[in-house]
This record gives structure tokens, C-alpha cells and sequence, in this order.
């Protein structure tokens, strides 16, 4: 199947997952006790009688439940995804402007916990004895076993308190004045502490995964046969070995997306980053109900996107799977 | 000749006993038992040796730790470790609970896709793909919010969000199961469906299922963790991660009311990864040290 087929099938596939997502949506603020009308509108009280019944007729609320979810997909197939009490402003909107506040902390986390775990543990591999493999395995195990949220506090304790060097909060300095490239690296001081509290979780897991793989790779046969044509040492591990070992590390990262959201979330509040994060934390702190469930569904959308790409570059990376559905 | 050996005599070996062996002998599992059981045993006895209120005040707001308070107390002077006693215990029934809860759910769904296959299976399929498409920890909070938080809510949730795994654990262990000579044998024999399932081909799959629900209490504890740090649970329950949350604007003055409850939760989910892991190698025959 040519990937231009499997492109074409894994986005109907994706479709599906997010007309289901968007039915559970509805569900959800049906199912939750209160009347519908008034988590549309807002928290209790947040609306008049007038306001509740213009909503009730413009959701179709009393008509049968079928007309209502058909009235709710459609809407949300245009874009509008309900309006935020707390803002007055329209979801989809609020949700946009903080996306890439958050998808620049989440991709640097990513890709930093991606490469250096990797890069970790496939040195780690070459020595299963040594110190440094002990320390992938210890670390690993701390990494998986800590709160993301508590590891951000002791980070920021210890490095924007105790040891001020870097800023305790927020993506830019308050006030701060300068030309592009002062305000970018700014920018990246302030960067520094969450995307390595993100990355860290990760990290450790990647580069346990990565080790593993890596010794497996390095006992196959293909790896004997490079070493056995002469390739020096160097050659063997980081073109050939590597190559392969980083494969099921980049797919795993791909699939855990959900879980770094999720993270982030908690990241944004410990560290005032101005994200979808700190709009989700808002939101529950508000009770802001079309807001929360906006994002999640746009968390959702995410996660399907991620998953298709990663499926696809899955199999442009690795020729096996080129042929095969 | 017949050599003279000595048969050295062995009590009856069963699965279960050789799998204890093996996780005796491994330092870092045992070590993991150890420090979990210490937790429990602080926590069931810890509130009843120490017997201070989590949510009275104390002492003076802020105060670090000294004699008289081991270990400080909060921004509004309660004590922090009566909260870290209190919350232990908190902690370990909602892991445990909203363990069983997802386990439940998981089996369900697993065994029955397992088993029949088919359409059923396809369609729990989906189900189970639906729900991995939603960020667990994000559809918690989502559910906890909708639903007003309280410890019920909190477990149900981290219990709905969490399955999917263990679903797939059980579908593969009830696909290759079902195979099985004896399986076919009392099919054969026109055992009912239920017992087959249950009877039979459920205690097969138990060495997977030991494994994973064991890592599942760690994540449902870190899962309770961010919920309340979030302010998503019963305010009247104090808990390690509320304790966290509470304190968030006073990380510098108090460093100690943040740091010593997730010191906690590390320790805890850290004892049950190496619980986790020494059942993986004892119950994995290839693994098991001979």
C-alpha cells in the first residue's frame, strides 16, 4: 500500500476518533449533574432566564437528544466550540492563542528527552557493566516514580531561589525591552526550567528504552557482519546501531503525546507559563465547563495528529514497513 | 556401579513458590517490598502514634522544622507531618481502590474481546482505542471538575481513565490461552462459557496481570498526586499532593511543606516500580533465575 493511501486511511480513521470524541463531549455535559443549558451558559446563576432560554432554542435543548447531538457535531464542525464564561470570548479562539505558548514547551521537551535519551542510552548499551548504565536504570526508575508537578517546585527551589539563575516564572521578563534576538533569548532563559522538568520524566524512560534496544541491536547479526567488513567502532555504533536502536524510542514518544499534555498542564501552573496548560488549570479552577471541554477535545485532535504522523514517519524511517499495510 | 549419591530432598515445588524464590533473590525487588511495607505500616500506625490533626493550626504559620514540629509547618501553621501521616493513608486506599476499579473495567472489556473475538472483539477494540486517544490524566481532571470532587469521583475517574492497558494485556493473554489443549478440552466436554473464562483461562493470564496491576497502583497514586495538586478532591481529606498544591505560593518560605510530601510519593511509587519489576523477572519463566 503506497503511503499516500495509508495517509488517506489513517486520516478517516482519525476523522472517526474525533466524531466519537465530540459525541463523548456531548455526553459529558449532558451526564454531569446540572442542567445542560446552564453548563453551555455557564456556572449557576452566570445567566438569565433569557440568556438560558435563547441557548435552549439555539441548541435545540428541547428537542429530542438525537436533534441536539446532530446540532452540537454541526456546530463544533464550524469551529465554534461554545464561549468561555469566565472570558466571554469564544473557545476555539482562547484555545488558539495559547497553543503555541504550549506546543513550544511540549516539542522542546520532546524532542530534548527524544536525543539526549537516546544519545544516553545508547552509550550506556556499550557498556552494560559500567557506572553509566546503572545511573540510565537509577535515574530511570526516580524519573518514572516523581511527580512532574513536585519535580518543577524542587527545580525552581533550587535554581531560581536558592541558586538565582534562572527566572522563577512566566515566557518573557516583565517589561522586558530589546531587539529580537535579546527578546529570543530571553525567551529561552525562561524556557530552560519547564522544558527540562517536562523533558526530564521522559528522558529517563527514553534513555531506558533506548539502552535495551541498543544491546539488542548491537547482538544482531547485521551489526556483526558491519564490524566484521572492517567499519571502525565509531561507524558500527552511531550510524548503524543507532539508527535502529532509536526507532521504538521515537515511536513510543509519538504515542505517550497524551500523557505530555496532560504534563504540561501541571508544568504550566508550577511555572506561570502562559500556555493551554494554564488555560485548562483556569478553567477547572472556574468551573468553566465549555472551556474544559473544548480542551479536551482539542487535546484529543492533537493526540490523533501526533499519532498519524508518528505512524507515518514510523514507516518512512523503517523501508520493512514500506510494503506492508 | 551404582554411585551413592544423596538425593537431596525439596519440598513440592509449585509456580507460585518458584516465582517467590526468585524475587527473593533480587536485592532491588526486595528492597521495593521492604520500603513499601514500611510506608503502609507508617501510615496505618503513623496517625495513631502521632495523633495531631492535619487541618488544626499548631503553631505559628511557617515555622521550619524543629523539635517540637519535625518537620515545620504550613503557611497557615498546620503541621506537616501529621499531614504527611494522614495523607499516607489517603493515598495508598485511593491507589489501591482506583486500582481495583480499573483492573475490573480492564479484565471486562480484555476478556471478553479475548475470548469471543469477532465482532465483539472488534468493536471493544475501538472502545479501547477511543479511550487511549484521550490524555488519561487530562480526561481525570475533565471528569472530577464535571462531576464535583469528592474521594468517590477521584477514584471512579483515575479508575475509567487508566483500563486501556490492562484490556490489552488480557485480550492477548485470553487470544493465546483460549488455544490451549485443555481450553479445547473442556469445551469439548461442554463446560459452561463462564466457567471456562473464569475458571480456566483467567488463572493463566493472572503473571501478566499480577504485573500490570502492580504498576497500576503507582500510576493511580501519581494520578491522585496531580489531581489534588490541582485542588480536585475532597478539601476536607488532606493528601500529599493537596499538601503541594496548598502550598504553591509559598514554595521558598515553606520549602518544607513541598518537599517532604512528594519526597513521600516518590518513595512509595519508587517501592512499588521495584515491586513491579521484581514480579516481571520472578513471573517471566525466561527471565527467572535458575
Amino acid at each position: 500500500m503506497s503511503i499516500f493511501r495509508l495517509l488517506l486511511t489513517r486520516i478517516l480513521q482519525g476523522a472517526l476518533l474525533i466524531l466519537a470524541v465530540v459525541v463523548f463531549d456531548f455526553l459529558l455535559i449532558h451526564l454531569a449533574p446540572g442542567d445542560p443549558a446552564q453548563m453551555l451558559a455557564g456556572q449557576l446563576g452566570g445567566a438569565t432566564a433569557e440568556i438560558l432560554a435563547q441557548i435552549r432554542q439555539e441548541y435545540g435543548l428541547d428537542q429530542s437528544v438525537w436533534v441536539q447531538l446532530w446540532t452540537y457535531i454541526r456546530h463544533v464542525a464550524t469551529g465554534d466550540l461554545g464561549t468561555s464564561y469566565y472570558y466571554n470570548l469564544p473557545v476555539l479562539s482562547l484555545i488558539l492563542q495559547r497553543l503555541p505558548a504550549t506546543l513550544l514547551l511540549v516539542v522542546t521537551a520532546q524532542l530534548s528527552a527524544i536525543v539526549a535519551g537516546t544519545f544516553l542510552g545508547a552509550v550506556a548499551a556499550k557498556r552494560p557493566d559500567a557506572w553509566l548504565s546503572r545511573l540510565v536504570d537509577v535515574t530511570a526508575l526516580i524519573g518514572y516514580a516523581t511527580p512532574v508537578f513536585w519535580l518543577g517546585i524542587m527545580l525552581l527551589i533550587l535554581f531560581a531561589y536558592l541558586w538565582p539563575v534562572f527566572p522563577v516564572s512566566g515566557m518573557e521578563t516583565v517589561g522586558f525591552s530589546g531587539d529580537a534576538l535579546a527578546r529570543l533569548l530571553n525567551l529561552l532563559h525562561h524556557l530552560v526550567l519547564p522544558a527540562f522538568t517536562l523533558a526530564f520524566i521522559y528522558l529517563a524512560q527514553y534513555s531506558r528504552l533506548a539502552s535495551t534496544n541498543m544491546q539488542n541491536v548491537l547482538r544482531a547479526d547485521y551489526i556483526r557482519f558491519a564490524r566484521a567488513k572492517g567499519l571502525p567502532e565509531r561507524t558500527v555504533t552511531y550510524k548503524h546501531a543507532l539508527r535502529n536502536a532509536a526507532l521504538p524510542v521515537v515511536t513510543i514518544a509519538g504515542l505517550q503525546f497524551g500523557s505530555i499534555l496532560a504534563g504540561a498542564v501541571l508544568v504550566e501552573t508550577v511555572f506561570d507559563w502562559p500556555g493551554m496548560g494554564q488555560l485548562t488549570y483556569d478553567s477547572i479552577l472556574r468551573r468553566d465547563y465549555p472551556l474544559l471541554i473544548g480542551i479536551l477535545l482539542m487535546s484529543a485532535v492533537v493526540v490523533v495528529v501526533v499519532n498519524i504522523l508518528t505512524d507515518l514517519s514510523y514507516r518512512i524511517i523503517d523501508p520493512r514497513l514500506r510494503r506492508s499495510p | 556401579m551404582v554411585s551413592e549419591t544423596a538425593i537431596p530432598s525439596r519440598a513440592a515445588s509449585t509456580p507460585a513458590r518458584e516465582a517467590w524464590r526468585a524475587f527473593a533473590g533480587n536485592p532491588a525487588a526486595m528492597a521495593g517490598l521492604a520500603l513499601f511495607i514500611v510506608i503502609a505500616l507508617v501510615a496505618a500506625l503513623g496517625p495513631l502514634l502521632y495523633p495531631v490533626d492535619p487541618f488544626a493550626i499548631v503553631s505559628a504559620p511557617m515555622s521550619p522544622p524543629a523539635s517540637d514540629l519535625p518537620l515545620g509547618s504550613d503557611y497557615l501553621g498546620r503541621d506537616v507531618l501529621a499531614g504527611l501521616l494522614d495523607g499516607g493513608r489517603v493515598t495508598l486506599v485511593i491507589g489501591i481502590s482506583a486500582t481495583c476499579c480499573t483492573v475490573s473495567i480492564g479484565v471486562l472489556i480484555g476478556a471478553f474481546a479475548g475470548f469471543y473475538g469477532g465482532w465483539i472483539d472488534a468493536v471493544l477494540m475501538r472502545v479501547t482505542e477511543f479511550f487511549q486517544v484521550l490524555p488519561p490524566l487530562l480526561l481525570a481532571m475533565v471528569l472530577v471538575t464535571l462531576f464535583s470532587p469528592n474521594l468517590m469521583t477521584v477514584i471512579v475517574s483515575i479508575g475509567l481513565v487508566n483500563w486501556t492497558g490492562v484490556a490489552r494485556v488480557t485480550r492477548a493473554e485470553f487470544l493465546r490461552i483460549r488455544q490451549q489443549e485443555f481450553v479445547l478440552a473442556e469445551r469439548a466436554m461442554g463446560a459452561p462459557t463462564r466457567r471456562i473464562m473464569w475458571r480456566t483461562i483467567l488463572p493463566n493470564a493472572l503473571p501478566s496481570l499480577i504485573v500490570i496491576t502492580t504498576l497500576l497502583v503507582g500510576t493511580a497514586i501519581l494520578f491522585e498526586a496531580a489531581l489534588s495538586y490541582l485542588g480536585l478532591t475532597d478539601p476536607n481529606v488532606m493528601t500529599w499532593g493537596l499538601m503541594i498544591g496548598q502550598s504553591r505560593n509559598y514554595i521558598w518560605e515553606t520549602w518544607w511543606a513541598v518537599t517532604f510530601p512528594g519526597l513521600a510519593i516518590v518513595l512509595t511509587v519508587l517501592g512499588n516500580c521495584l515491586i513491579g519489576d521484581g514480579l516481571t523477572k520472578a513471573l517471566n519463566p525466561a527471565t527467572r533465575a535458575r
